[in-house]
């Protein structure tokens, strides 16, 4: 089975790591799926019970599916800027700032200055708004890029200078006052009802990236076949396409399926000038121009790293600065363009989340800079350097978008939310240290029980935790991990355990 | 004699008031192998930086095939046909060795685009010739052995049709086997009227595979010996005393 499963895999030529990352998302929605559902029915026999609760959830739903994908749009475009900058080994802290005083400054200008000139509503107002925006986030990009590329100063202090500077600057555009209502063209940018592509547009979108998917394998066996190298088998060509065109398609599929509410569809039937039949309208929402704006993202971040020399030599730097500049690159220039990259991809993000809000609050932005360094991590973006994926990084932020979302709809304390999150940042990382070295570590196992027997001690009962302890003292003295050494700590553990129980004589928190 | 491919003149670089190089001159002739040798710290290793581009030299000339030559960095180097095998390989461990080998002058398609095909293609070509046994070709240079590392670093070298190659401790991390494979590319290179520059520590080597022997101390050149006219003695009587030996001065 593990061979038949392996011998797949390596047919396919997919990446495991890319399955590992699909994966855990799909897990992640398969759990919340289970637990958004209706009460248990009685009288039903436990399996029913489990394909009931699977099918019923809410997490799976086109509404909800429909919101996650506007909701990650801002993290997942800066995340893909964020992989190239973690690539080269420098870590950019001031996103969530630059973000801030970008959407002020498109804001007033748009609101405040614009409208002087143009008059209200005037159809270039948001053109030039989001050039406006871009140029500011290049410039501050590329300004930080040229400290820490020819002057030296360390990324991580240029940045956190920058997350101050930036935030305070934003404070400045308008004296801490909220912009609103922002242009109504903008505010497409952002999604929401309106701010989609319908029902008509979604499936062309559909059919042409298919189409498109389907060429790229094509021109690709074409040419490998053209040098001689060997190919996929003709099967697994076509099975890769087939899952891809199911992907593509089965997403369009699912957004069409999220009607807009009845009142806004009228609402927007009059505004297109269509005529409302008696019996009403239904109109569907379609994939939001916001994703549009992510996946055209991803496609042009993705072929900057695949098949341009700036993108190898973001890697090759990454990989080896010394070994880089001995080959003639220039990486101080390319520090430059990589930080100006950012600054643009950070400015696309701005537009996307004060358009998604109809205003700009000084808050705007707050803690980004954490959310997508966590996106790229949990992406598999080493910092280390040299190692990151595009796609990884848009599937990181979507991950972290849905354990968010998903215990927002179950229920989950705000504080718990903030320790998950945090916990899967960190076990991701873990997993994906033990996935590269090809070996688990005993540090790692020990650690694992450890944390599995806190968690039961707080969640179930200090006394199911002690037992797991004695359960992980037997296992570690079994395969003699990192023993005694092991058993030192789990009896610190076992003391722990035993005094919450005595101090809280409540069997758990 | 003919005019000799390099001539590095009266080369000075100081790092903060230590003289690392003090007034040097060395040559080197087309199809010869000149050793170079000297302590840790002796500057042989900076002088031939400033050859291939990574250093600037204070002061100095450098003249290629008789004519003077401006080397600001690696890549004015490389358009003189100098290339250099340094010690540490200089690779991006994480990228594959066609990647590698052409890493600052990829092959693009007539779109300007990287041509990832086109470079493997002509990775195993060169790879089929300096060591056949190579097959790991998509893997990172990460997973590779330290003598397939090595002959990524060699094939990088004699791919873009070196002139002049630099070689930094060539087969410091190599097996004897390897080794010996570097003395046969070394002694082919010669045949195709490459000059060498050979950095080395083991006197054995120098003997076997150079033509000519510059010993440095001290940032100073103590002098350059043919070989043949020498014992292996002599050599090391240069680099451990500084001085040249009796019979040749």
């Amino acid at each position: 089975m593990m061979n038949f499963a392996k011998k797949l895999i390596k047919d396919l030529g997919v990446d495991t790591r890319l399955l590992g990352m699909i994966g855990a998302l799909l897990l992640v929605w398969l759990l919340f799926q289970y637990v958004t559902d209706n009460p248990q029915i009685e009288g039903t026999p436990p399996w029913w019970n489990i394909y009931a609760k699977l099918i019923d959830g809410n997490f799976l739903s086109p509404r909800n599916l429909f919101n996650l994908s506007v909701q990650t749009a801002s993290v997942a475009v800066m995340a893909t800027g964020m992989v190239f900058v973690i690539v080269t080994r420098h870590i950019d802290l001031s996103v969530g700032s630059m973000l801030g005083l970008i959407g002020m400054i498109m804001g007033t200008l748009q609101l405040h200055i614009l409208p002087q000139y143009l008059g209200l509503g005037h159809p270039a107002i948001w053109v030039i708004t989001v050039a406006a925006g871009l140029g500011v986030g290049i410039a501050i990009g590329a300004f930080q890029g040229w400290l820490v590329g020819y002057l030296t100063i360390p990324a991580f202090i240029v940045t956190l200078g920058g997350y101050l500077i930036w935030r305070g600057a934003a404070w400045w555009v308008t004296s801490g006052q909220t912009v609103s209502p922002l242009d109504p063209v903008f505010k497409l940018l952002g999604g929401g009802a309106e701010g989609t592509l319908g029902a008509n547009l979604s499936w062309l979108l559909g059919v042409v990236a298919s189409l498109a998917a389907l060429l790229m394998l094509y021109t690709s066996r074409r040419n490998k076949a053209a040098h001689g190298f060997t190919v996929k088998p003709v099967w697994a060509e076509l099975a890769l396409g087939g899952i891809v065109m199911l992907l593509i398609m089965g997403f369009a599929a699912l957004m069409v399926a999220y009607p807009i509410p009845e009142r806004a569809a009228i609402r927007i039937a009059e505004a297109r000038g269509m005529e409302i039949p008696a019996e009403g309208i239904s109109l569907a929402h379609g994939i939001a121009i916001p994703v549009v704006i992510v996946l055209a993202v991803a496609i042009v971040m993705t072929f900057i790293a695949k098949r341009t020399r700036f993108g190898r030599y973001i890697y090759a730097t990454g990989g080896n600065p010394d070994a880089a500049e001995l080959s003639g690159i220039n990486t101080r220039w390319l520090t430059v363009k990589i930080f100006a990259l950012m600054g643009a991809l950070t400015a696309i993000a701005s537009v996307i989340a004060s358009a998604r809000l109809g205003a700009v609050g000084n808050d705007l932005g707050t803690l980004d800079e954490l959310r997508v360094i966590a996106a790229a991590v949990i992406g598999g973006t080493a910092l280390s350097g040299g190692i990151g994926t595009i796609y990884g990084a848009i599937i990181g932020a979507l991950i972290m978008q849905s354990l968010q979302s998903g215990m927002a709809m179950v229920g989950v304390d705000a504080p718990l939310q903030s320790i998950v999150v945090g916990a899967v940042l960190v076990e991701a990382v873990l997993i994906d240290i033990a996935s590269r070295n090809h070996a688990i570590r005993p540090a790692t196992i020990l650690f694992h029980l450890i944390m599995a027997a806190l968690l039961i001690t707080f969640f179930v009962s200090w006394t199911w935790g002690l037992l797991v302890t004695v359960l992980a003292l037997a296992v570690t003295y079994f395969w003699r991990i990192i023993w005694p050494r092991s058993a030192l700590v789990l009896a610190i553990l076992a003391i722990v355990q035993i005094a919450i129980g005595l101090l809280f004589q409540n069997g758990g928190a | 004699m003919s005019t000799p491919l390099v001539e590095m003149r009266d080369i000075q670089i100081s790092f903060g008031g230590i003289k690392a190089v003090d007034h040097v001159s060395v040559d080197l002739y087309p199809g010869e192998v000149v050793g170079l040798l000297g302590h840790n710290g002796a500057g042989k290793s900076t002088l031939i930086k400033c050859l291939s581009g990574a250093y600037k030299a204070d002061a100095g000339e450098i003249y290629v095939n008789g004519e003077k030559a401006t080397i600001n960095n690696p890549r004015d180097a490389r358009s003189y046909h100098i290339e250099t095998i340094y010690q540490t390989l200089a690779l991006a461990d994480n990228l594959d060795a066609a990647s590698n080998l052409f890493l600052g002058r990829e092959l693009v398609n007539k779109f300007g685009l990287v041509d990832d095909d086109a470079m493997e293609a002509e990775t195993r070509k060169i790879m089929g010739r300096l060591n056949p046994n190579f097959q790991k070709f998509s893997a990172p240079v990460s997973a590779l052995s330290g003598g397939q590392r090595q002959s990524v670093a060699i094939a990088r070298a004699v791919y873009f049709n070196a002139k002049i190659l630099i070689m930094d401790e060539p087969t410091a991390a190599l097996g004897p086997h390897e080794t010996q494979m570097v003395a046969e590319l070394i002694d082919q290179l010669k045949s195709e009227g490459i000059g060498i520059f050979l950095i080395d520590h083991d006197v054995h080597q120098v003997k076997a595979l150079c033509d000519r022997a510059a010993v440095m101390k001290n940032g100073e050149l103590v002098g350059v010996v043919k070989v043949d006219e020498v014992t292996e003695d002599d050599i090391l009587a240069m680099i451990i005393l500084g001085k040249k030996p009796e019979h040749l001065t």
